[in-house]
């Protein structure tokens, strides 16, 4: 791939390396995520999935290689026009990362609160149909601490939907969740992504979500440290013919357990 | 979204009763980061009353629309199920699916909460009656410490040596800088105040005595065990609590291990031993602080200071300093601990937790050298 952008992508990954110091975990990482897509990046624990989406979310700085934001190179951009671009992003974090001191409702307003004009009636609107749309519906005055675990990774991809980004960071969206909720979660993303256009990047191993919901897809390797495949998980079965979990086997094996996946 | 169909009309509203059919139709570009148009409370407002059975929702000539339309929308259905009137929609496909998605779970029955607003008396009522049950959740938890300290001195204990080792390297060794320099100005301020009201009538030599009860009876005391308040209270309530928080105390517990054998009791007996200990240094550096000033400001020569020290300061008062230390060492490690291990399990509860036991020692500490002083008054000691 050369070292320019797509120019239709909305994400556009070039060259990327990425590790700790002087520790490299993955290099020559390059990929396109393009409009409406359901990207997933996935591969064994400790190769550097997590990293990888930390690098691409903005809070951790790539040692070497590019990243493109609709064609804006994301850390030759100024602070203010970084803030721009990931205005645009919503992410829901491995445990939701709800902030403990306010409610639902105040978590999902907070950015709206932050960003937009609106009064304090249609911000309250607002985070209600978001919680609504996650299926939390009535649950506006309820604190973190009183819901359970699925619930509280239901209100922060309500959070993460707040400002209607154009792109969603999940990071395994689907972990602890029993198999009806991640496919119900695996339906919502159908539907935003349907409705409004949402493109998704997700971090995953769930074998099920990934064939059942991926448009493109890049399999990490711990031993080379980059990327084994790439393209819709689908069609990397079919053409080489080897068993689905192989894609995901052949890559365990890790350094480092995936130490910063709990944000 | 939808950038095919962008364009940059204003959103519009218009709603029109035809019979007993109240239309709501929506056009323009919708951005969810602009208020409603005006027309909005109108709209959503006539479909209560004059006789309204339906509710038809419609939309034309939509340019660019994001979730400001759908919230719009959302309330329009609201409403009007509140009112029992059923809907029709003719909505582009995208919108009526969200709208169908945002009522896909219905609220759950009783989830809904409404702030109460409860007034001072209430609370003040409140607030007592939570005294009783907190005191006795504190006595249950000294009765655990206690019982914990009868299986340490039996033997039986589950604590782990490094654990108390690491205690005591934290609240002792590595406390000594921030005492060193507290307790030497605090001697310095003390002999200095002294002086003053002394060299008036020439009795600057009482400096000496001053100091040196002064620090050794009970102010060397009081100062370490404020500063290790601040400095070992607080870390262990933050970091017990982070536990619990993080469900570590559980994972203590599932495995049959107390958690008071294995969090607490270090900690406390850690801190018994040493903030005594840390006294006796602070004590020594309190009287090197009243040295300086007598020698430097005063013109008193080293061996009359360390004399004067010597006769004036009788060794009961370093030993009823110890007995304040010792116990103001039990109160900062169980107020820590307590609240560290009562902890709720949010980053808010960790933050009050430490809060609390910070101020839950000073207190304990200033109401236990009220105690003391006024028991070593009675026995004339």
């Amino acid at each position: 791939m050369s070292t320019a952008p797509a120019p239709q992508s909305k994400i556009s990954i070039r060259g990327l390396q990425v590790g700790y110091g002087d520790y490299v975990l993955m290099h020559d990482v390059s990929f396109d995520v393009s409009p409406g897509d359901i990207f997933f990046i996935t591969g064994g624990s400790g190769c550097g999935k997590s990293t990888l989406l930390r690098v691409l979310m903005g809070l951790k700085a790539p040692q070497k290689g590019q990243i493109y934001y609709s064609g804006e190179d994301f850390w030759q951009n100024s602070q203010e026009g970084r803030r721009h671009i990931m205005r645009q992003t919503g992410v829901l974090f491995q445990a939701g990362a709800l902030w403990s001191s306010m409610t639902l409702a105040e978590n999902v307003g907070l950015p709206l609160q932050q960003y937009t004009t609106l009064s304090a009636e249609d911000i309250r609107r607002q985070a209600s149909l978001k919680l609504a749309l996650a299926g939390l519906a009535g649950f506006e005055d309820y604190y973190p601490s009183e819901i359970s675990g699925g619930m509280r990774k239901r209100a922060g991809l309500a959070r993460a939907l707040a400002l209607d980004p154009q792109i969603l960071f999940l990071d395994e969206p689907s972990a602890g969740l029993d198999p009806v909720s991640s496919r119900l979660l695996d339906d919502l993303i159908l539907e935003l992504r349907d409705t409004l256009g949402t493109t998704f990047v997700i971090v995953s191993h769930e074998l099920a979500s990934i064939f059942a919901i991926a448009s493109n897809s890049i399999f990490l390797d711990a031993q080379s440290r980059t990327v084994k495949a790439r393209g819709n998980p689908r069609d990397l079965v079919r053409d080489s013919g080897t068993d689905p979990s192989a894609l995901l086997f052949l890559t365990r094996g890790g350094h480092n357990e995936d130490k910063d996946t709990v944000l | 979204m939808h950038a095919n169909q962008i364009k940059s009309s204003n959103p519009q509203i218009t709603a029109t009763a035809q019979g007993t059919v109240w239309e709501i139709h929506v056009s323009g570009s919708w951005r969810m980061d602009e208020p409603w148009p005006h027309s909005a409370d109108a709209a959503l407002n006539g479909l209560e009353g004059n006789g309204i059975q339906r509710l038809r929702l419609t939309a034309g000539d939509l340019g660019a629309w994001d979730t400001g339309l759908l919230a719009f929308l959302v309330e329009a259905v609201k409403r009007a199920r509140s009112c029992g009137i059923p809907v029709d929609t003719s909505l582009p496909d995208g919108l009526q699916r969200l709208i169908h998605l945002a009522f896909a779970v219905p609220a759950k029955a009783g989830a809904a909460r409404t702030k109460k607003h409860t007034g001072f008396i209430a609370r003040l009522g409140s607030a007592v009656l939570d005294i009783l049950p907190g005191m006795t959740d504190f006595l249950t938890f000294l009765g655990d410490v206690t019982l914990a300290h009868g299986r340490f001195f039996t033997g039986k204990t589950h604590m782990r040596w490094q654990d108390f080792m690491a205690a005591m390297h934290e609240c002792g060794v590595r406390a000594l800088p921030i005492i060193s320099i507290t307790s030497l100005l605090f001697g310095l301020i003390l002999a200095f105040v002294g002086a003053v009201q002394l060299t008036q009538f020439g009795a600057q030599i009482y400096v000496a005595g001053l100091v040196g009860i002064g620090m050794l009876r009970v102010m060397g005391a009081v100062m370490v065990g404020v500063v290790m308040s601040g400095r070992v209270g607080a870390a262990y309530a933050a970091l017990i609590g982070t536990m619990q928080v993080n469900e570590e105390i559980d994972a203590l517990a599932t495995l049959g291990l107390a958690p008071i054998d294995f969090l607490v009791l270090p900690r406390i007996l850690a801190l018994t031993l040493m903030v005594p200990l840390l006294t006796l240094y602070a004590d020594i550096m309190g009287i090197v602080g009243g040295f300086a000033v007598a020698v430097f400001m005063l013109g008193l020569s080293p061996p009359e200071y360390i004399n004067a020290t010597v006769q004036m300061v009788p060794f009961k008062h370093l030993l009823i300093g110890l007995i304040y230390a010792t116990v103001f060492g039990v109160v900062i490690g169980l107020a820590g601990c307590y609240h560290g291990m009562r902890c709720g399990r949010s980053a808010q509860a960790v933050g009050q937790a430490t809060t609390t036991a910070v101020v839950h020692s000073i207190v304990g500490i200033i109401i236990m050298t009220a105690i003391i002083t006024v028991i070593c008054n009675v026995l004339q000691v």
